[in-house]
């Protein structure tokens, strides 16, 4: 799907890149053929919701499309950077406008400029254009199911044991606010959809169809659009998943941790490795090459053997897409409070690297790309809805405590917020109830600030932060502006860490398992960088010449949708 | 006459130290000298509380000045040791001075408002509101040339902290009609709210008494003195106006290090010594244990010993009689030119310097034209009095007596402490005086925050007003930005001020690890011309010269006195090996207790002797030194390596004896407190090339949070924003990135254990 998405785009990408007079041939001609390649047929759109980019041929085809592996890369896996999605045109309003009456229509139920988001300004001074990226109506859907029949020592997430769950009350909440927060965003397709939790696998299959159609109605979701459900190996009966799959989801991913007892049982998890492995299996059987599991290490006393054993044994095990974290104690869970005690011994930093190494070496040789920090697939089975996270894409959290990042248009907002529901479930539910949602923070992100998420998050990739991307986000302050002057970065480059060439910035494989020494000092200069620019900003509008003009273009495109009709 | 000398109170120290009241600096652009109020805490108090604050601020710039001068000695005994006890902030007491608080507190617990919760005619009083009902306080100018020396006596009260010299003071001044006998007279000489908010004497003050005996009325003088060897000086002054001293020892602790220290003060001084056994009202006293170790330890016959309670008030008529009997009359003449020894001085705002003075011989008055022998500055006699505690004027002063004098001084550096004053034109022979006070640790302050280096700055300035003994030198590291160099008589000087700063002026600084003033004898010519001669004293590292120019180099040494039950000695003797001493004298005071006295090198105790002293005696040692001098020491300069680059900031003068030791736990230190990065950092210790110790700091093999997806990536955002802004405060050595924290975290001063 995500790729399909590039396909589709790619055409008003060139387009918009041709009209700034930066257009790269390389790209140019790789977006062309990926452009080609992504007009295949596809269903109809339901009545009433045009799709916003539909100023342009390509859009349709896009939504329509089915999912699909990307065009081999050079590197073997993970997307090149022709593969790069760009949803909405930014430099002709009338494009935009074209499909402003069935917004409108879409919006009229909530009054105008009365929600929260009214007041927020768009950014001013030399940011990107406020919302330009995701602006398009595209998001990638979370939805968090809060409950777990039991707590996890280790696990700090948002979650709740409770007795007895009213699921119907759940579901009609989770159907209603994401319905709301859809139509806030005002999307127009849903790139992937993802069921995290607590235990996402305690819902029934009913909950699930529920959310999807509701996501479906409320935008679109493609045919074939990533749809992934955590689940448990205790509740990951055959029919149980059988159940799941004919609820729409396409893509599961299991919560196998470890395959030894001991440490299952350290782990505080209901399940032993022998029933991880038949869901695993039953698992595969249902969503053959879309199966991934979930591994961790570097629990409190592994040993490296005890990991490579796992590892092995979850390579037997697994499909095409593995998940390893490195156990991360948090405050407040059991597990941290054993280990500060000093009940339980706190692993080394050394034999952490270690396993980590070693994890990385094994998997490349069993045909694995690492394509993030801790996700590693083959045959370019990656996991579309992570993806969008790392591309720092638009996505809307919906639950108890889900998060969000996605530009209110509904409300007559140009801004990307950061959005967090309400994490308790009793009282998110009142709160959707009532409202229709439960958001209980939101924060207008500042051009800076999404520019600074774009690199934490985009270099956890192996395909780094990529040139359009960046420039979606910073049309007038190119990647290489940043980063290609003397400062951190070209240090951190001449040191081996980090890479930046016509594709974009991206750690090398030894810079990505130090990311978070790099980063800080790559903020610190994009900061300067910044600082910079805003500061020459007053005096360069007028004479930047397209870049200004640009900002400006961009900027009556917002002040243009923000009139309504 | 009586000096009251306490063998433990702080002095002028603390004068400087306390005299801005509490508050001061919170409250900046009020009064300077404004006391913050605590209800109860002041006579002003409760009428305080009561009243507008526009009213309140009229009444608290009275008391701070009027209390001030009111309070006159009644210095608590304290000491080093005080400071691992009791450090709770909520008693506002100071970390050296939180033993004196507990025994404050102790004392006070019946109702510490209730003392000062007087009589409401203190709200009509205005700017005598602070006053106290002392009976000697009428308006009539007593004629003081009632008083000649036979009918005169000088002394001061010395004890251990917390033996109970205040609460014997308090008793003089009652049986004496200095000041009202009510209950309400606890600690009546520690009368500064600060002193009541700390637990410490803040001033050495002295109180004219007057007391009948056999149908004479005598004039009492006494005088109070620190007791802490960090103001060993200000205590050897105080004694210098006296002629006797009263010896108070708990009648179940027994003699402690500081009794000792102030006895041997007493005695070269060749005063009179009366020994007062304290306490004997206590369940667990043993005066006579007590008194076979007076015999033992300071020769005085146990019959000497006078046992008394002056909680309870028992013998302590007895006291004063043997002060009178005892301590001989002071033998100056009248009608001998002026001669009057500045012993102590405070700065007014109003009315400038008020010396306090003791006539060694002569007569002064308002008017006349007096010279002082240091400055050769002529001033003109504006006021003089004597102190009852407070002021009261006076026509004239008489030889023998004490007393102070206004005489149009600007600075307190004008009067210096221990000048002789004279009559124009008559010239006297001055007094010997005293040594200036020396600083013997130094260290560095620097503010936290660079933007608050003005705030701190006029802190500084304020509190040194009238602290001549701390000194300021300009300074700056690259670590830790501009700063100063400060040096303190002592480590309970440094951490009193520092305390202060924080406290008062709500400043938070940084602290350096103390070091102690080297010499070095320069064997260069062209040194020694640089310089301008041979010896020269070395504060910092950055000075220390080559070994090849010197002959020699120099340390500090003091002699210390440890009291201790005998079950500690072992520890206590491996203890102070470790520490470069050498022992001088070991005795058993009696069968229990034993008294060691070992010559340290200063060094080796600032910082944390006396922490270890405490914990492996599980509290029951004292300890205390004294100056001793300077002695030869191998001393190297030893730098710290980051890959190779020396950090200037860590940069020691050490014995070589300890260099390798100091070195490994620097560069574990460092090691704990550099984090990790993307390369290996060689963290060495050298001298010279030679390099004595290493750490290895390990490059990050991983540093990647392992899980980033769809949850709250605005935590991590933060994180990753305070990591970047860290970045930019962190100090370069070579590639390496060192956080200013750790820094301070090396430089700072280990937290008490």
């Amino acid at each position: 799907m995500e790729t399909a998405g590039a396909r589709q785009s790619s055409g008003a990408d060139c387009e918009s890149l041709a009209a700034t007079n930066r257009s790269d041939s390389e790209f140019s001609l790789k977006s062309r053929s990926d452009s080609e390649l992504g007009s295949e047929p596809g269903r109809t759109r339901p009545p009433g919701h045009t799709p916003r980019s539909t100023g342009r041929n390509t859009a349709p085809c896009r939504l329509l499309s089915p999912p699909r592996p990307p065009p081999p890369a050079s590197r073997g896996c993970g997307a090149g950077p022709g593969a790069e999605p760009e949803r909405r045109r930014r430099r002709c309003p009338m494009a935009v406008r074209g499909w402003r009456p069935a917004v409108a229509a879409l919006a009229a139920g909530r009054p105008r400029g009365g929600g929260p988001g009214g007041a927020s300004a768009p950014g001013a001074g030399p940011g990107p254009e406020p919302g330009a990226p995701g602006g398009a109506a595209t998001a990638a859907l979370y939805v968090h199911w809060p409950y777990c029949r039991k707590h996890c020592s280790y696990c700090s997430f948002n979650k709740y044991v409770v007795p007895a769950v009213d699921e119907a009350a759940v579901r009609a909440c989770l159907v209603r606010e994401a319905r709301t927060l859809l139509r806030l965003g005002q999307v127009q397709s849903v790139t992937s959809v993802f069921f995290g939790g607590g235990t996402p696998s305690l819902a029934s299959p009913q909950t699930i169809a529920a959310v999807l159609e509701a996501a479906a109605e409320a935008a679109h979701l493609p045919a074939g659009a990533e749809v992934t459900l955590e689940a448990n190996p205790s509740s990951a009966s055959p029919a149980r998943l059988a159940g799941f799959r004919a609820a729409g989801v396409n893509r599961l991913s299991v919560g196998v941790q470890t395959l030894d007892d001991a440490e299952l049982r350290l782990l505080g998890r209901e399940h032993t490795a022998d029933e991880a492995r038949a869901a695993v299996e039953v698992a595969r059987g249902l969503f053959p090459g879309r199966t991934s599991i979930d591994l961790l290490f570097g629990l409190p006393g592994q040993s490296r053997e005890a990991w490579a054993r796992c590892l092995e044994a979850a390579l037997g095990l697994c499909d095409d897409h593995l998940a390893l974290y490195q156990l991360t104690l948090e405050r407040g869970t059991a597990l941290e409070a054993r280990v500060r005690r000093g009940a339980l011994p706190a692993p080394p930093q050394d034999l952490l690297a270690d396993m980590y190494h070693t994890a990385r070496a094994v998997l490349a040789a069993a045909g694995f790309c690492q394509y993030e920090v801790s996700n590693f697939a083959r045959k370019v089975a990656l996991s579309t809805h992570n993806l969008s996270y790392w591309r720092a894409e638009q996505y809307i959290g919906v639950g108890p405590g889900a998060h969000g990042r996605f530009v209110p248009w509904g409300e007559g907002s140009c801004q990307r917020e950061a959005r967090v529901q309400t994490p308790d479930p009793d009282t998110w539910m009142k709160q959707v109830q009532s409202h229709g949602h439960g958001t209980r923070r939101r924060a207008a992100l500042s051009p800076l600030e999404q520019l600074e998420e774009l690199l934490a998050l985009g270099l956890r990739t192996d395909e780094g932060v990529t040139r359009q991307r960046w420039g979606r986000f910073s049309p007038q302050l190119p990647l290489r502006a940043v980063f290609g002057v003397p400062g951190e970065a070209m240090a951190l480059q001449q040191q081996g860490w980090l890479l930046l060439d016509g594709r974009g910035l991206r750690c090398t494989p030894e810079g990505l398992a130090v990311l978070d020494s790099l980063l800080p000092g790559l903020l610190c200069q994009l900061q300067r960088c910044w600082a910079r620019t805003a500061g020459t900003g007053g005096r360069g509008t007028g004479a930047a010449g397209g870049q200004g003009t640009e900002a400006h273009g961009g900027q009556g495109t917002e002040a243009g949708r923000g009139q309504g009709p | 006459m009586i000096l009251l000398v306490t063998a433990a109170g702080p002095n002028s120290f603390f004068f400087f130290f306390f005299f801005f009241p509490r508050g001061a600096g919170r409250r900046r652009g009020r009064c300077p000298y404004s006391f913050r109020h605590r209800p109860g805490l002041l006579p002003a108090a409760p009428v305080a509380a009561a009243i507008s604050g526009r009213r309140r601020e009229g009444l608290e710039a009275a008391p701070g000045r009027a209390a001030l001068r009111a309070a006159t000695g009644g210095g608590l005994p304290w000491g080093l040791r005080p400071r691992r006890e009791g450090l709770s902030p909520a008693a506002g007491a100071m970390a050296l001075g939180s033993r004196a608080a507990s025994w404050w507190a102790r004392l006070f617990s019946p109702g510490p408002a209730a003392a000062p919760r007087g009589s409401p005619a203190w709200l009509a009083a205005g700017l005598v509101a602070c006053r106290r009902p002392y009976s000697s306080g009428g308006k009539e100018k007593i004629d003081m040339s009632t008083y000649p020396v036979e009918r005169i006596r000088n002394f001061s009260i010395i004890a251990h902290v917390d033996h109970g010299k205040s609460t014997l003071a308090d008793r003089l001044l009652e049986i004496t009609g200095t000041i009202a006998k009510t209950d309400r007279n606890k600690q009546v000489l520690d009368k500064l709210q600060v002193e009541r908010e700390r637990g410490i004497t803040v001033k050495a003050q002295s109180a004219s008494l007057f007391y009948s005996h056999k149908g004479v009325i005598y004039l009492l003088n006494l005088i109070d003195t620190p007791g802490h060897v960090d103001f060993n000086y200000e205590v050897s002054r105080s004694l210098s106006a006296c002629q006797g001293v009263i010896l108070v020892v708990d009648a179940n602790e027994g003699i402690q290090a500081q009794t000792v220290a102030n006895f041997y003060l007493a005695f070269e001084a060749q005063l009179a010594i009366i020994p007062v056994i304290n306490k004997i009202d206590l369940k667990n006293a043993d005066p006579e244990r007590v008194e076979k170790q007076i015999e033992k330890l300071f020769d005085i016959p146990v019959n000497e010993c006078i046992r008394i309670s002056a909680k309870q008030g028992t013998n302590v008529e007895k006291v004063l009689e043997k002060v009178i009997e005892k301590i001989p009359p002071p033998h100056f003449n009248t009608t001998d030119p002026l001669k009057a020894l500045v012993f102590d001085s405070t700065f007014d705002h109003y009315r400038g310097v008020i010396a306090n003075i003791a006539l060694f011989g002569g007569e002064i008055q308002k008017g006349h034209k007096i010279v002082s022998a240091h400055t050769k500055k002529r001033y003109e006699v504006n006021e003089v009095g004597i102190l009852t505690p407070n002021e009261q004027p006076t026509d004239k002063l008489y030889a023998g007596q004490v007393g102070y004098l206004i005489a149009g001084m600007k600075e307190v550096t004008e009067a210096q402490i221990g000048d002789t004053l004279f009559m124009h034109k008559q010239p006297v022979e001055p007094l010997p005086g005293f040594k200036s006070a020396k600083p013997m640790v130094f260290a560095g302050m620097y503010p936290v925050d660079q933007t608050e280096y003005n705030n701190l700055k006029s802190a500084l300035e304020r509190l040194t007003l009238n602290d001549s003994s701390v000194t300021v030198h300009r300074d700056s590291s690259l670590a830790l930005g501009a700063g100063w160099r400060l040096g303190f008589l002592g480590l309970l000087h440094m951490e009193v001020f520092n305390q202060r700063l924080e406290q008062e002026y709500n400043l938070s600084v940084i602290l350096t690890a103390p070091t102690v003033p080297y010499k070095a004898i320069l064997s260069s010519a062209k040194l020694i011309k640089e310089y301008g001669k041979a010896e020269i004293t070395i504060i910092s590292p950055a000075q220390f010269p080559d070994k090849s120019s010197v002959s020699e180099y120099l340390e500090p040494a003091v002699l210390g006195t440890i009291l201790t039950p005998q079950e500690y000695i072992g520890k206590i003797i491996t203890l102070c090996q470790d520490r470069r001493a050498v022992q001088k004298d070991m005795l058993y005071i009696d069968e229990h207790r034993v008294m060691l006295k070992y010559l340290f090198p200063l060094n080796e105790i600032v910082v944390d002797f006396y922490d270890a002293l405490k914990s492996l005696s599980s509290g029951y040692a004292s300890f205390d030194y004294e100056d001793a001098g300077y002695q030869a020491a191998d001393l190297i300069k030893m730098d710290i390596l980051l890959n190779g680059n020396p950090v200037e900031e860590l940069a020691t003068i050490i014995h070589s004896d300890k260099a390798y030791a100091t070195g490994k736990f620097l560069c574990e230190r460092l090691k704990d407190a550099i984090p990790r990065q993307l390369f290996e950092i060689a963290i060495q210790a050298a001298i010279g090339k030679k390099i004595i110790a290493r750490e290895t700091l390990k490059a990050y093999r991983k540093n990647v949070v392992a899980k980033c997806y769809g949850g709250d990536i605005t935590r991590r955002m933060k994180l990753l924003k305070r990591q970047a802004e860290g970045k930019k405060l962190m100090r370069k050595i070579g590639n390496v990135e060192v956080p200013k924290d750790a820094f301070i975290r090396v430089l700072k001063r280990q937290p008490d254990k």
